[in-house]
């Protein structure tokens, strides 16, 4: 049946649609649909700045709070290095992990608020409501790197393995925080709303984030926990960020670091997928 | 599958859990009508409209619109279709316009003509004021006209408009039946679910009323108040006992149900207040009165009301709209509350 066959029963004003049943033509919308929503949750940030408080505002204070009040106090196993260099990098995943769980937050309040059931209405891409959130995180995650790396320079924090060894760091601390908002994503899919998916990630991330080596050298801790600390995805990344823009060598740690974001998307983006399909 | 049918659904069957939402629905909507589904919450209503817009997947039977299957061409089907919810579904933290330019943006309108049509529609729902104020500082009725301006972006030959005045006051109500009437004028196919008979009545070409996942009633608004009687007389007595005498005297002014087996919902007496449904309401009241009168009974109250959808279900059905039907797709359940206790 085609849109002329159509014409004739319907009233005056409304044309029928022109388009035929096709199998691509959802993946044909695909890239414009995915920066239409990109665009979408970006103005976000435009109309309502104070969502960006808690991702710049909190990592500055700890900035100010570990390089003044804390750093003194912190060892390191290698002396040769000034702690403000070694604080940086962490900060950089700090900051732009717990940003991530902003993915699984607006997630849920677009479940919430009714606006997924609208989208499922429209003719757009099905990917495009998952990918122009992720990637908008993404996005205001690369803007809070170059953010934290200006405030870093004004207290001190200096690049020492040049600039393409620090455009990679960040390069692997996007990527990584890019596939933590899957992982965000599949737990926002699944809560009834903006708080409760808050709720359920803050806990699952604190310990990465601080059982980590982004503020302290794990070889201080307790045996048990470093068994743990080191190992992790947040140290892993930490330390090849770390290791890249302290022109230090970098042995394993890119690879573990790629291998866990790697790793880490595989399993959440096919399960964060579903989630939304079944998600109502 | 005929042309003719803008919408066309054929033994829909949908369960969640072990509660079943549709229990094999028809409905057949000829373009360019408007049609209304009537029920309380927990009916089947929005489920039907959900599976009709492709948001859900029927368990068993077909559903098409223009011709399209909802479940093989669903792209077809949304390109064709406008969705206005109850819970107005816009972004809070964008303004009225952005809202619309992204509706306007995903169905993939010509973009040189999305800000244009975001205008006129502003223009036309009286938001043009209110169109680069964030979303959240609307008002309830604010919001539905831009929900509803959404779902008109790409000029869709279908509308659903998912029980689109619940919760409103009865100004913003008005206003949006206003709305409404002049897209029905234009000519749009329109789905609307609606609590109220009232709206249905006014509104829609036909009407089917929908109880527990089922059709039980289908047909033109005269039709369905034709079988009610179209009004009830409402009577207060003094005590119970001149509402018995009342009661016998005045039943052969009730309704004839012919071939309904719950038919006697006709004369109703609870305590001293006793309900009449009648077929030609103003006469009739006369009429009543004079038997009253001539029986030495003065009645202490006397209102005449259209049938509400508590009637309708008494009439169809033997049980009042509000009985424990699942509440599977509405968690806000006032309203049928509401409905119940104004009419009891």
């Amino acid at each position: 049946m085609t849109s002329t066959t159509l014409t004739p029963t319907l009233p005056t004003s409304t044309p029928a649609p022109a388009s035929a049943p096709t199998g691509h033509s959802a993946q044909r919308y695909a890239v414009a649909d995915a920066v239409t929503m990109t665009w979408r949750n970006l103005l976000t940030y435009v109309r309502l700045p104070q969502l960006l408080v808690f991702s710049t505002i909190q990592p500055i204070m700890l900035v100010l709070l570990f390089r003044y009040v804390f750093g003194n106090s912190i060892a390191l196993s290698n002396p040769t290095i000034d702690y403000v260099d070694y604080l940086m990098p962490g900060v950089f995943v700090q900051a732009t992990v717990f940003g991530a769980l902003g993915t699984g937050v607006g997630l849920a309040e677009d479940l919430n608020k009714g606006l997924v059931e609208r989208f499922r209405s429209l003719p757009m891409a099905r990917s495009a409501v998952l990918a122009g959130r992720t990637i908008a995180d993404a996005m205001r995650n690369a803007f809070v790197l170059v953010l934290m790396t200006a405030v870093g320079v004004l207290v001190g924090f200096r690049i020492h393995g040049g600039v393409p060894a620090y455009l990679a760091a960040l390069a692997l601390v996007l990527l990584f925080t890019f596939a933590l908002s899957w992982m965000a994503a599949t737990v926002g899919l699944g809560a009834s709303n903006g708080e409760a998916a808050q709720a359920a990630l803050f806990p699952l991330v604190f310990p990465l984030v601080f059982a980590s080596s982004a503020f302290v050298d794990t070889s201080f801790m307790p045996g048990w926990l470093q068994v743990f600390a080191n190992h992790q995805p947040v140290t892993v990344t930490v330390d090849a960020a770390r290791n890249l823009v302290l022109g230090q060598p970098i042995g394993w740690s890119v690879v573990g670091s790629l291998a866990w974001s790697l790793g880490l998307i595989a399993v959440f983006g096919p399960l964060a997928v579903r989630r939304y399909r079944r998600a109502s | 599958m005929s042309p003719q049918a803008a919408i066309r659904a054929q033994a829909l069957t949908k369960s969640f859990g072990t509660i079943q939402a549709l229990a094999g629905i028809d409905l057949l909507v000829p373009t360019g009508t408007v049609y209304g589904l009537l029920g309380p919450n927990g009916a089947g209503k929005t489920t039907a409209v959900r599976i009709l817009t492709t948001i859900l997947q029927p368990d068993a039977g077909r559903a098409e619109v223009l011709g399209f299957d909802v479940t093989r061409h669903p792209q077809v089907v949304r390109g064709s279709i406008g969705l206005a919810g109850q819970y107005a579904a816009v972004d809070e933290n964008l303004t009225g316009r952005e809202n619309l330019r992204l509706v306007g943006r995903l169905t993939h309108m010509p973009r040189d003509q999305v800000l244009p049509r975001a205008d006129e529609l502003l223009e036309r729902f009286g938001l043009t004021g209110a169109a680069q104020r964030p979303v959240r500082t609307y008002s309830g009725g604010m919001r539905r006209r831009l929900d509803l301006a959404a779902a008109l972006m790409h000029r869709p030959p279908v509308l659903f408009l998912d029980e689109p005045t619940t919760g409103l006051d009865p100004a913003s109500r008005s206003d949006l039946w206003r709305v409404i009437a002049d897209l029905v004028a234009e000519g749009a196919t329109l789905l609307l679910t609606t609590q109220y008979l009232e709206e249905a009545d006014r509104l829609a070409d036909r009407i089917a009323v929908i109880d527990r996942g089922n059709v039980i009633a289908e047909g033109t608004p005269a039709q369905l108040k034709a079988g009610l009687g179209g009004t009830v007389i409402e009577i207060t007595l003094e005590d119970p006992a001149a509402g018995v005498r009342a009661a016998t005297l005045l039943e052969r002014f009730a309704t004839a149900r012919a071939g309904s087996a719950a038919g006697d919902g006709a004369v109703r007496l609870d305590g001293t207040s006793l309900d009449i449904t009648v077929d030609d309401g103003a006469r009739t009241v006369v009429e009543v009165l004079r038997a009253l009168d001539g029986a030495g009974i003065a009645p202490a109250g006397l209102a005449v009301r259209e049938p509400s959808l508590d009637d309708v279900f008494l009439s169809l059905t033997g049980h009042r709209a509000d009985s424990e039907s699942p509440d599977a797709e509405n968690p806000a359940g006032e309203d049928a509350g509401q409905l119940a206790r104004g009419a009891a």
